[in-house]
């Protein structure tokens, strides 16, 4: 058994390169990609020029937050990864930026996690959370102190949940892990990890709420009427909540359904497929192919996410 | 308080840090993604590629040893791989039973795992190198030049600024605390852990409070001098024939590796 130290630390996501196949951290890159590019558009259009010293010297207190730990037991400590948190203080898509700028620098300048993969843990940790975190608190935004405090700490610890759940996943696509293994022991991992991020997010939200409450509902009055953001932070949810249990107590039954929808190629000789017959017939077995097929992959999944995100967008104009 | 805590930058004039920071960041990038195509177990390319890390290291005027002791950074995370030596069939060589699990060790998964590694430190080592070799503003740079979005860039650029004046902030946090929590020499201590994270998202909300304000009045100093919009620097940024010329070998050293490790 490792020393508990290492753990429980939030490092425990940062994915390094080197650990995604090529496709999954391409797709997962044009899914972070898409997403980013919205969240630019509409930030400038919400926040105007203050968007630039805001979101910057957030992100710099999100990095410096994640230094403030408590000590738990036996040499260990609580973090703050604090997606949640800034999802509920900033509004949606300025919490995405200020995530994705943490990650990215996180990497470039400490090595935290990957440059090839960096797409995948901007996804894990600075979207999804976000997402999580955003929905469930616009679901009650109306409904109290007290309401929003619970519904965001129980988001804190969702949001550590489907980020180490979708960790798992990516490396469980990529072949470099055993999905009855990797699921389990990640969310284990991250159910008390993800505590301690309940905790600091609820007290830091109360805090926020005791001394300055027009910040709180000021920026989220501004991202009113995400109805979108309800509907797709609760189906997140859902999808974590479901998957997680399957995943870990019917691992076979996942790979099953996996294979059988052409997803999978663990247990085959071919490593470095998302797809069975990844390859472009064309080009044959090398690895140009493969590259191409990737970014293929990639492009579609990046025009589907933006498809998507456009109908988001006129949904919630049309409710305000 | 300690800039240099943070700035993992080793100032130099050598051939690599006078190198444009665009052709360093795309063959940084493209040397991770070589060592993701190589196959597993092709270790005459990825021992060439190690030589070639050796060479740029060299190159660069760093002790020999410079990326390897920094390069430990990922090793946590190698954890997570290690069920990969049980996930590929092919000759077991042992096998445990553990609760409801069958665990199959094979030849195949076990290279897979070699492997993982090997790539993941590679990688890591080549990041470093980039950082090492790089200052962060000269990268933000670079950024920018290679279509990332403006405002992504001066968010970056601005997180950069600040980083070092909010950790201090942090720091003071933390150190106040300490000054305030008596220690009993008998352990314990300390107030329940429900407290203790009370506490901390405390100290995490002033910590927000601070910066948030710290950003109103940025923003005001920053109407008051007529920002442009993003961060310049002194280096000229121009890609020069000598630039052009190293990028290319790189490149082309890379396309060989991936030919040798296929022969």
């Amino acid at each position: 058994m490792l020393p508990a130290p290492i753990l429980l630390k939030p490092v425990e996501m940062h994915i390094p390169d080197g650990f995604l196949s090529l496709p999954v951290a391409l797709i997962f890159w044009a899914l972070s990609a898409a997403l980013i590019f919205l969240a630019v558009r509409r930030t400038q259009r919400e926040l105007g020029e203050r968007q630039i010293p805001l979101m910057g010297v957030m992100a710099a207190f999100i990095f410096a937050a994640q230094m403030i730990n408590f000590p738990v037991a036996g040499g260990t400590s609580g973090h703050l990864l604090g997606g949640v948190l800034a999802a509920v203080a900033l509004g949606p898509w300025a919490g995405m930026l200020v995530m994705t700028s943490v990650i990215g620098v996180q990497a470039l300048l400490f090595q935290d996690g990957g440059l090839l993969v960096m797409g995948a843990n901007i996804f894990n940790m600075g979207l999804l959370t976000t997402l999580i975190g955003f929905g469930l608190d616009r679901a009650v935004i109306g409904r109290g102190i007290g309401a929003r405090l619970g519904v965001a700490g129980i988001a804190a610890w969702l949001s550590v949940m489907a980020g180490a759940l979708f960790t798992s996943l990516q490396l469980w696509l990529s072949g470099t892990a055993l999905l009855g293994i990797v699921v389990p022991a990640m969310l284990g991992v991250h159910a008390l990890i993800g505590v301690g991020e309940a905790a600091i997010t609820v007290a830091a939200l109360g805090f926020i709420f005791r001394t300055r409450p027009d910040l709180l509902t000021a920026e989220v009055g501004r991202s009113r009427g995400g109805g979108g953001w309800v509907i797709a932070g609760l189906l997140t949810t859902l999808a974590v909540v479901l998957v997680s249990p399957l995943a870990s107590a019917y691992p076979d039954g996942l790979e099953r359904v996996a294979g059988d929808l052409g997803f999978l190629s663990v247990g085959q000789n071919a490593p470095y497929q998302l797809l069975p017959d990844y390859n472009l017939p064309i080009l044959g077995e090398s690895a140009l192919s493969t590259v191409i097929a990737g970014v293929i992959g990639a492009l579609v999944v990046a025009l589907l996410a933006v498809l998507a995100g456009r109908a988001l967008n006129r949904a919630n104009r049309t409710k305000t | 308080m300690h800039v240099d805590l943070f700035d993992r930058f080793r100032a130099g004039a050598s051939p690599i840090h006078r190198l444009d920071p665009r052709v360093k960041v795309v063959v940084a990038v493209l040397f991770i993604l070589s060592n993701v195509l190589l196959p597993d177990g092709a270790w005459l390319a990825f021992a060439l590629a190690f030589i070639g890390l050796l060479f740029l290291n060299a190159l660069a005027g760093f002790d020999l040893l410079f990326l390897i002791t920094r390069s430990f950074v990922a090793l946590p995370f190698a954890l997570a791989g290690v069920s990969a030596v049980f996930a590929l069939p092919g000759r077991p060589l042992w096998a445990w039973e553990i609760g409801p699990w069958q665990l199959v060790a094979s030849d195949a998964g076990l290279l897979r795992f070699a492997s993982l590694l090997t790539r993941s430190w590679l990688s890591v080592q080549m990041a470093i190198l980039l950082t090492a070799t790089t200052q962060f503003p000269d990268l933000i740079h670079a950024l920018r030049h290679l279509r990332v979005p403006q405002v992504l860039v001066a968010v970056v650029s601005f997180m950069y600024r600040y980083l070092f004046v909010l950790t201090d902030e942090a720091m003071r946090l933390l150190r106040a605390r300490e000054a305030r929590s008596a220690r009993p020499a008998a352990g314990g201590g300390g107030g329940s852990l429900a407290w203790r994270a009370w506490v901390a998202g405390n100290m995490a909300g002033q910590l927000f409070l601070r910066s948030y304000e710290r950003s109103e009045r940025v923003y005001a100093a920053m109407q008051a001098r007529a920002y442009r919009g993003h961060l310049l620097t002194l280096n000229p940024h121009e890609l020069g024939a000598y630039d052009w010329l190293l990028g290319a070998a790189a490149v082309g050293s890379l396309i060989l590796l991936q030919v040798i490790a296929r022969l």
